[in-house]
């Protein structure tokens, strides 16, 4: 237990942190040792080029993929992870799942529960997973629902919502669980661009509110302008890391700065 | 005097009506019973096969070919003779000398649920394969343990996509129960071929035999029908 990461008190130590994660599938190393840690409060930006390893450093965070090497700590415990053939594995599935009702996700493809109206899809962790009461939550998620502006929604199926509508549902799905940390892997990625804006402004007032968050993004304004941090992911690695400031003021690295200027032009 | 018609299918001393009435219930609970056997077997079936290593893959497969290619009146009579076989054997070298034999019900049900078991695997089968995967992890990401994610997630979205499937099964194994007619269950086909042999009146029996047939498919259809329509709601616009 000589991590630096776990000297801190309780409020300054990482809500998660990993070391050296390494991942790789098949041949092909994915991450290359991942030193990283977030703290409470903590908005940071996951940027990087296509197929440098974002998304499989997210779903590393909550086990949705297996690392292959490394260790991971979510609030300040450590995540039991043993060897296994080719990828580490979990050592202890209770640990994961109670962890895990602390970590939500947001997905790309918003993956509500297509058997379920929004409703349903908001009260079935809370009631199923965390054991909560039924009214107490319907209450919550109704709130949660109006907060997202899907009152009017509720009873509809995911296939009858337009896919704005079913991110902030899957937003909402998430808070519901009142989560220390939330989880994005590019969540306007699949969306229509006339809807991209207003699931964004949810996540800003989320952001404004104090909110933990870690976003796989390509939005590159919503980056710069929500962020408390930028990590930015180059070839399995930790090309830059610091302030929106620092990071997109130019001249910090070399590699961003051409990440960032490719990507305006294209 | 011979009867008319009216008496010989009615429920007096000279009518058939509860004869056939009966033999229409055991149609149907032989139905029942090998249909629920079979959705045990495909569930069974569809798990072997969608496994992740070899063994239970070729089990998997061995099972569904097997009993998708030998016709069903030889699965039946293998059964009959096989089974009675097996528990002769058995019981004599419990100390129990000659001849033994399991009910014909009970070799019919088994008979039909081994067939149709290998029909619905393919059904359960590729329903699993239709789940978005992203929603099973959705799940997880929730820290829905593994049981949870079967029970809530899996199982009803698999049994949505496997209901079409499941009701053309049905509709079959409903008309294969007649193959259990020549092992002597008495269900609709032979109390019908009884009837029609001792009053010389075939087409009347056999007729009826069919009418009854219809009428107890047309009803479970609508039923299934019905449920199919109620679980797909979700997915209609
Ligand atoms: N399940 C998998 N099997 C094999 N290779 C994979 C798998 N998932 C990801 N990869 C590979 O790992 C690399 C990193 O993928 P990842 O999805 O993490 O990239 P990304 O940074 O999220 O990219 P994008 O911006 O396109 O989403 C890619 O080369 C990808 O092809
Ligand atoms: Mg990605």
């Amino acid at each position: 237990m000589t991590s630096p990461m776990q000297a801190n008190t309780a409020n300054t130590s990482p809500v998660i942190a990993t070391e050296g994660l390494r991942k790789h599938f098949g041949t092909v190393e994915v991450l290359k040792g991942i030193d990283f840690s977030a703290r409470d409060g903590e908005v940071i930006s996951i940027l990087g080029a296509s197929g440098s390893g974002k998304s499989t450093f997210l779903r590393c965070l909550n086990l949705l993929e297996m690392p292959s090497a490394g260790r991971l700590h979510i609030f300040g415990e450590e995540v039991g992870l043993r060897a296994g053939k080719d990828r580490l594995r979990i050592a202890n599935r209770r640990q994961v799942d109670r962890l895990r009702t602390q970590v939500a996700m947001v997905f790309q493809n918003f993956c509500l529960w297509s058997h379920m109206t929004v409703l349903e899809n908001l009260m079935e962790a809370p009631v199923h997973v965390q054991g909560r009461s039924r009214a107490e939550i319907r209450e919550e998620a109704e709130a949660m629902l109006a907060r997202v502006g899907l009152t009017a929604r509720r009873d509809a199926y995911p296939a009858q919502l337009s896919g704005g509508q079913q991110q902030r549902a899957a937003i909402a799905r998430a808070l519901v669980m009142k989560p220390r940390v939330l989880l994005f892997d590019e969540p306007t990625s699949a969306l229509d661009p006339e809807l991209v804006g207003e699931v964004l402004k949810v996540m800003r007032d989320l952001a404004d509110e104090g909110r933990t968050m870690l976003i796989v993004t390509h939005e590159m304004a919503f980056a710069r302008d929500v962020s408390s941090r930028i990590l930015f992911l180059d070839q399995g690695q930790i090309g830059a890391e610091g302030t929106p400031q620092q990071l997109f003021g130019g001249g910090h690295n070399p590699r961003f700065d051409q990440f960032v200027s490719r990507f305006n032009q294209g | 005097m011979t009867p008319g018609t009216f008496e010989l299918l009615g429920f007096g001393p000279q009518g058939w009506g509860f004869l056939l009435l009966k033999a229409a219930g055991t149609t149907i609970a032989a139905a029942i019973c090998g249909f629920f056997l079979g959705s045990l077997f495909g569930l069974l079936g569809a798990a072997l096969k969608l496994s992740s290593l070899l063994a239970p893959r070729m089990i998997g497969q061995f099972y569904t070919t097997i009993f998708r290619g030998v016709p069903e009146i030889l699965i039946v009579y293998l059964l009959f003779f096989g089974g009675s076989v097996a528990v002769t054997q058995v019981m004599n070298l419990g100390g129990f000398p000659g001849f033994y034999s399991l009910p014909v019900f009970v070799i019919g049900v088994i008979a039909i649920g081994l067939v149709s078991g290998a029909y619905q695997t393919e059904a359960y089968r590729s329903a699993f394969l239709r789940l978005n995967r992203g929603q099973i992890e959705a799940g997880a990401a929730c820290g829905m343990p593994r049981h949870l994610l079967l029970r809530r997630i899996i199982a009803p979205q698999t049994l949505r996509f496997a209901l079409p499937a499941l009701g053309n099964i049905w509709q079959s194994v409903l008309k294969e129960t007649s193959l259990l007619s020549v092992i002597g269950l008495t269900e609709l086909l032979r109390q019908a071929g009884t009837a029609a042999g001792s009053t010389r009146q075939p087409l009347l029996f056999y007729g009826i035999a069919a009418i009854l047939f219809l009428i107890i498919g047309r009803m479970t259809g609508a039923a299934l029908g019905g449920l199919e329509r109620h679980l797909a709601k979700p997915w209609s616009r």
